[in-house]
């Protein structure tokens, strides 16, 4: 146990201090990722406006708030991703991974984990002055804020878990990318990123239930900006915990049946 | 003359390098459905709950996703890809190459690159704006014709002029990687036509990336709102970027100092 401790500590350190060298390169990725919830939000904002004052339950102080908490899950969603796993596999660059003594997996985890703190400070200018811009109307309760603070990096590790799932498709055929596009698609309309889930059909919000997606992206919005009922807040838990573990069962699984079939070398 | 045959001939090569690669096309096909498809959901949800979006009903903002769509298929078969290729040569010093060859480099370095399967979101995003303007029981008018085909002319050169000078940065910045990934982020604000954002936005969309002028101004040619001045206006503003995107350019090579590779 100590062991890995001291390697995640490590590893995060080093990610930190790393990213920080870089702090307009992520700040240009940050910018140009905020595009997207600003369009979002100035066209829900409109429509809110021209239905009276609100729409599905969200006021355009409501949707401001919902798409400036947005900028933040969505940093925190961001991983490893299957490409990354396409390349590494195809590449044969997880030869010299596979040489440690410890699960690569460990290495992603941590080395995302602390460029997530790095990204967490970078973020906080931001969100002010698109606060300062849109006028989010935002009182969080303190249990509203400790749930999203747990809420958020358990969504990291959701991510993570399914897409190192999705990337070790890989190791079976390296014609990968039309599934992964159709993933990222379903994951727009079901994760509560393209509009609050609230907005979809009765059918949709039923079915995005029973997805990973809106558990790693909008429950933890959700969490901070609407008035889930204490009992709603555990159930999302409850539910991202659940999701963690099946994740980590199934990567583990896979991963030792996969890894036969790795014969590249080099790399 | 000479350009034109130059520019065609590139063409030529760019698209007998593609049809090795067919299997793209049909991730091509794939990719340009799955956008389809999100966008027409985004739009639905939106009509869900409204009749109309900053005086814009449904059949006429299906008309901006079509110009959306095929204008976003342009950039990416023959803007980009040069401007992307530019961007490396100048950073790895290899701009040399297209340098010491006998015709204007300008022409050169954006005409090299072209990508054959993109086209298909230019023909989706056609059939796009065909439902729409069945939908609107369109009439054909000489000036609606005229004016969409100008304008969407204008809005092209617009958005190479405003590709262009970003690039040409290159030659002092050397990084500017992350500028496709922020302008593919501000090209999806033309999604939506641009009256419905906010006046600094709805500005620097205009002016600073010109995706008023790409999407929303054809859009407007299409739906019977273009006025002449609107269409003078953009022709002033092409002339204006075309001119400081050449002046830039020729200051910027200047600065070039890669010593071959």
């Amino acid at each position: 146990m100590k062991r890995y401790f001291d390697y995640y500590r490590a590893t995060m350190k080093l990610s930190v201090l790393e990213q920080l060298q870089y702090p307009v390169a992520n700040y240009f990725y940050m910018i140009g990722m905020i595009a997207e919830p600003v369009i979002y939000m100035v066209v829900w904002s409109a429509v809110a406006r021209q239905q009276g004052g609100m729409v599905g339950g969200y006021t355009p102080g409501a949707f401001a708030a919902y798409y400036i908490v947005w900028t933040l899950v969505r940093n925190m969603n961001i991983v490893f991703t299957p490409y990354g796993w396409e390349w590494r596999i195809r590449e044969g660059q997880l030869s010299m991974s596979l040489l440690r003594p410890i699960h690569p997996l460990h290495a992603d985890v941590a080395y995302f984990a602390g460029w997530k703190v790095v990204v967490i400070l970078l973020w906080l200018p931001l969100a002010f002055i698109l606060s300062l811009i849109f006028k989010p109307e935002l009182n969080p309760t303190l249990l509203q804020g400790v749930v999203f603070f747990f809420a958020i990096w358990m969504a990291y590790l959701i991510r993570t878990m399914i897409l190192s799932l999705l990337g070790m498709v890989t190791f079976w055929t390296t014609r990968v990318s039309a599934l992964f596009e159709l993933y990222f698609a379903a994951e727009l309309i079901l994760s509560g990123r393209l509009v609050p889930l609230s907005l979809m059909p009765e059918w949709v919000q039923k079915l995005a239930w029973f997805f990973p997606f809106r558990w790693a992206f909008g429950f933890p919005i959700e969490a901070l900006v609407g008035n889930l009922s204490t009992s709603d807040l555990l159930t999302g838990l409850g539910m991202q915990l659940a999701w963690i573990l099946f994740g980590v069962i199934s990567v583990s699984v896979i991963w030792k049946v996969a890894i036969r079939r790795f014969s590249a070398v080099g790399g | 003359m000479h350009g034109l045959r130059l520019a065609f001939n590139y063409l030529r090569i760019g698209v007998l390098n593609e049809f090795q690669y067919r299997a793209n096309f049909y991730i091509q096909i794939l990719q340009t459905f799955i956008a389809l498809g999100t966008g027409l959901i985004g739009l639905n949800l939106v009509f869900s709950q409204t009749t109309q979006l900053g005086g814009w009903s449904k059949p006429e903002l299906l008309a901006v996703m079509g110009v959306f769509i095929t204008m976003g298929g342009v950039i990416r078969s023959a803007i980009q890809p040069n401007m992307e290729r530019l961007m490396e040569e100048i950073r790895e010093g290899k701009l040399d190459f297209a340098l010491t060859k006998p015709a204007d480099a300008q022409l050169l370095v954006s005409v090299r690159e072209f990508r054959f399967w993109q086209l298909v979101d230019v023909i989706t995003g056609i059939v796009v704006m065909g439902v729409a303007l069945s939908e609107l029981h369109w009439v054909i008018g000489a000036w609606s014709v005229l004016g969409f085909f100008t304008a969407i002319a204008m809005g092209a050169v617009m958005i190479y002029c405003f590709w262009l000078i970003i690039t040409t940065t290159a030659f002092w910045f050397v990084r500017v990687h992350e500028i496709a990934n922020l302008f593919e982020g501000l090209y999806a604000a033309g999604r939506w036509p641009i009256d419905i954002y906010p006046n600094w936005l709805r500005i620097g969309l205009t002016f600073l990336v010109p995706v008023a002028f790409a999407v929303t101004v054809p859009a407007e040619a299409l739906t019977g709102r273009l006025t002449f001045q609107t269409w003078f206006g953009a022709l002033a503003l092409t002339a204006v970027l075309f001119t400081l995107a050449r002046t830039i350019w020729k200051i910027g090579l200047r600065s070039y100092s890669g010593a071959s590779a």
